[in-house]
């Protein structure tokens, strides 16, 4: 290992690859700003943002029926996996014996392991046929299955290990003698878990959750697969739709014949990154002003 | 001498390690009771089988019989959390709750029923007077306890205690983090505590023994060697290990 | 009449609880169960051995061979570079810039951020960088992408176990006379081994599944790339494109495709764990 001797040469190296990773989220903001220049130019921002006209040919982008597609499709994805995961947790961590969370430990991770074309795949194989078959009739609704709700619940099953694994980090990482404090003080276990044991890994729990909704809202290939691919504003969840990531993988590269069609592309993908950067920031801000207040 | 624990024929062992053999202990009433030993002979464990947080580890083997005031603790399966209650705990290091100060200490009343704001207010004034601390914190009760001293931690984490009622007071090493005026702050208020309270203490000290000890228990691997008032215990040792242990020459 | 209200409360959660877990446990082994059971009927051993023939999707004969080797090599190929360029920065963080924790920090929080930059932004910048640079899609443009894609999880997986080793290993090392460098490849390498085992298996299971950071970065070829200026074909890819067909042969395939994917990365997690345990031996704590 002589080359180790001479540290400049390292060094250099060293350094160099740190700054491509610290110059890497500039660049990539500034090259997607440079390029959705041109549409920006040609139509004002809330048009794109808040307009559904989507009329490529005369130069019309409105983004609005896809963001809406990917905030819905998000949200309830959440709205199914957080709870079922803090449940989970807290069962593993608080209720359960060791040994079942070192059974369930590898199964997660070997889960969360498993690529986004499989949820897709699977999706299409249980969730579409269970949706249109099922549960769409029971509500007295005529759907193929290719919905809104099938691309929340493939997602949600996706970002399960994802959560849950950061959940049971933090659970397992508050010391056991907090809550043997609040027992000891005549708590029960329920009272303790309530009061003391969710206070103290809140920030975490935020956190888990804002880093599920940056991989729902940027996941391409599952959702793709089972939303259905209709640009309009679903009046029930049963009904098609067309997030953001949808929208740039079935049209980039193939419409650069279209005026400003690649801009508008790039300005989706900056829409995207900028709401998972926004949210990721905004939960490192709350969870530092909470840490300060415990 | 009137009692208020009595431990009768315990045995523990957790998975295939016997932790506790046959003790046999009557823990006088109004007095500190100190349990001596070298770490890792069980003190911390007979500590914790007394409020049952023994109930939360696992593969816990146990049989014998602990009475509080003649009611045996051990096997009840009812109001686990009322028995805890009549026991505060000191742990090692002071592991106050996540919330502000005055939280805290309103934690455990609001925990077993009390809701009325005025008598919880007027609660946790007192008991952080109880334990030396109000004036240091009157201005900032609504500031995290975690941004407290260690000392200080400690002292709420007894005035925590303190606040739901109990009848004894269980400590487990409660000085081995902190600094000797602290230190000598929580012996003191031991020393005052026993008019109200009885109160155990686990520690490793010779010295903290002597000072605070009424009733003296030596531990050794899971036995209880000797035990007897302090006078007894410190002047006229019967045993051959409690006589090492006293010199020093103990191994 | 308040303990009993607390105790029912309790033991509703709880309920919740266990069916929570019973419900995760149920969805994700039927996942596996669902793909191998459409999946293993369609595998064939020419699925395997033979890249598709004219005509293979219309259900004539051929492979996903293409995919498969295409998928290893991409995978190996980000891997490895971004195991280069990530333990150095790693190493970087822990050793050299250890008494800057603010800025040390910082870099934790950026590479964060990165992680949760979805791949199709990695994809769709990957491309638009293409095109200015005037360069057609190919197995290095999908490694790199995929590379920068995959580069914040191996340098966090590392920097996770690195920041943990106690201060008095550098001292010592430094103390016996090494410099930094020597002491980060010498030394602290064999401390975080098994983490680096485990950063490259999560990175490469992570690359070898993603698809839209090469949906337009690799291209899509049915022959096997014999340089890294040819166009690749992936798994995912191979996957997504054989079940948008409508002949049912076809989709079959696909399902046979998405076992063969399924099981590689059911392979990695096991090797993962093996190899780690294995290299966990030499490890102070």
């Amino acid at each position: 290992m002589r080359f180790l001797k001479n540290e400049r040469f390292l060094n250099f190296f060293m350094y160099l690859f740190l700054g491509i990773i610290i110059a890497m989220p500039i660049i990539i903001i500034a090259g997607l700003f440079y390029k959705s220049e041109s549409v920006l130019h040609a139509n004002s921002l809330s048009d794109l943002l808040f307009s559904t006209e989507w009329k490529p040919f005369q130069g019309k982008f409105g983004f609005y029926s896809y963001i809406y597609s990917s905030v819905l499709v998000t949200m309830l994805a959440l709205l199914i996996s957080v709870p079922i995961c803090l449940l989970a947790a807290i069962y593993l961590t608080q209720y359960a014996k060791s040994v079942y969370l070192k059974v369930i430990q590898p199964v997660i991770d070997i889960l969360a392991g498993i690529p986004s074309i499989i949820f897709g795949v699977w999706g299409i194989l249980v969730i579409v046929p269970l949706i249109s078959k099922y549960l769409a009739p029971f509500f007295g609704i005529e759907t193929a299955g290719y919905s809104i709700l099938a691309g929340a619940i493939v997602l949600s099953v996706m970002i399960i290990p994802f959560i849950l694994n950061i959940l049971l980090e933090i659970f397992k990482s508050i010391s056991k003698e907090l809550p043997q404090a609040s027992i000891a003080l005549g708590a029960t276990k329920w009272q303790t878990i309530k009061y003391v044991v969710l206070r103290k890994a809140f920030p975490g729990i935020i956190s888990s959750i804002v880093f599920g909704l940056s991989r729902a809202f940027g996941e391409t290939i599952a959702v793709l697969m089972v939303v259905g691919n209709v640009a309009q504003i679903p009046s029930n969840i049963f009904q098609p739709g067309y997030p953001l990531p949808a929208l740039i993988a079935n049209n980039y590269g193939e419409m650069l014949s279209i005026p400003n069609y690649d801009s508008a592309l790039m300005f989706a993908a900056l829409i995207l990154l900028v709401i998972v950067l926004f949210f990721n920031l905004a939960a490192r801000m709350l969870i530092s002003r909470y840490e300060t207040k415990l | 001498m009137e009692y208020k624990i009595s431990i009768q024929n315990l045995n523990l062992s957790i998975g295939k390690n016997k932790i506790l053999k046959d003790i046999n202990l009557n823990i006088p009433k109004n007095q500190v009771t100190v349990i001596l030993g070298p770490s890792g002979c069980g003190k911390t464990t007979l500590l914790k089988c007394l409020n049952r947080l023994i109930d939360l580890e696992e593969n816990v083997n146990i049989s014998g019989n602990i009475f509080l005031d003649g009611e045996d603790i051990l096997h009840t399966k009812s109001d686990l959390p009322g028995i805890r209650k009549k026991m505060g705990l000191l742990s090692q290091r002071p592991y106050p709750l996540p919330m502000n100060i005055y939280d805290n200490i309103a934690y455990g009343l609001r925990i077993n029923g009390l809701h009325n704001k005025h008598l919880i207010c007027e609660s946790v004034e007192n008991h952080l007077k109880q334990v030396s601390l109000w004036d240091e914190v009157k201005d900032r009760l609504k500031e995290p306890a975690s941004r407290l001293s260690i000392g200080q931690q400690q002292r709420l984490c007894l005035a925590r205690g303190l606040a739901v009622e109990p009848e004894i007071i269980l400590a487990d090493e409660p000085t081995s983090a902190l600094d000797p005026l602290s230190s000598t702050a929580i012996e003191k208020k031991f020393i005052e505590l026993k008019q109200d309270y009885t109160l155990v203490m686990v520690t490793h000290i010779l010295r903290q023994a002597r000072r605070i000890a009424d009733y003296v228990v030596f531990m050794y691997l899971g036995e209880i060697v000797e035990h007897g008032t302090a006078d007894e215990f410190f002047n006229h040792p019967k045993q051959e290990q409690t006589k090492a242990y006293l010199q020093g020459t103990f191994n | 009449m308040r303990k009993k209200l607390l105790a029912l409360e309790e033991h509703f959660f709880k309920l919740l609880m266990q069916l929570s877990i019973a419900l995760i446990v149920l969805v994700l082994s039927l996942i596996v169960f669902s793909i191998f059971y459409r999946g293993l009927p369609a595998l064939t051993w020419e699925m395997i051995s033979q890249t598709p023939k004219g005509g293979y999707y219309f259900g004539k004969e051929g492979g996903v061979l293409n995919a498969i080797v295409g998928s290893l090599y991409l995978a190996l190929g980000a891997t490895l570079l971004a195991l280069i360029m990530g333990l150095p920065v790693a190493m970087l963080m822990n050793i050299h810039l250890r008494k800057f924790k603010r800025l040390v920090n910082s870099i934790r929080f950026l590479l964060d951020l990165l992680w949760g930059i979805p791949s199709i932004v990695y994809g769709a910048f990957g491309f638009s960088v293409m095109i200015v640079l005037g360069v057609k899609t190919s197995l290095l443009a999908g490694i790199i992408t995929v590379a920068l894609f995959i580069l914040p999880i191996m340098i966090r997986a590392i920097d996770e176990v690195l920041k943990n080793v106690p201060v008095g290993l550098l001292e010592a090392s430094m103390s016996l006379g090494s410099n930094k460098s020597q002491t980060s490849f010498m030394v602290y390498i064999r401390q975080c081994s098994s983490a680096i085992v485990t950063a490259i298996m999560i990175s490469f299971g992570r690359a070898i599944g993603d698809a839209a950071s090469v949906l337009f970065t690799t291209g899509y070829t049915d022959s096997i790339p014999t340089s890294l200026t040819q166009p690749t074909a992936t798994l995912p890819l191979s996957i997504f494109f054989q079940l948008s067909s409508p002949i049912r042969e076809v989709q079959n395939r696909a399902y046979a495709s998405a076992a063969i994917l399924t099981f590689i990365i059911l392979f990695i997690s096991v090797l993962a764990r093996v190899l780690s345990n294995k290299y966990n031996k030499n490890k102070i704590s």
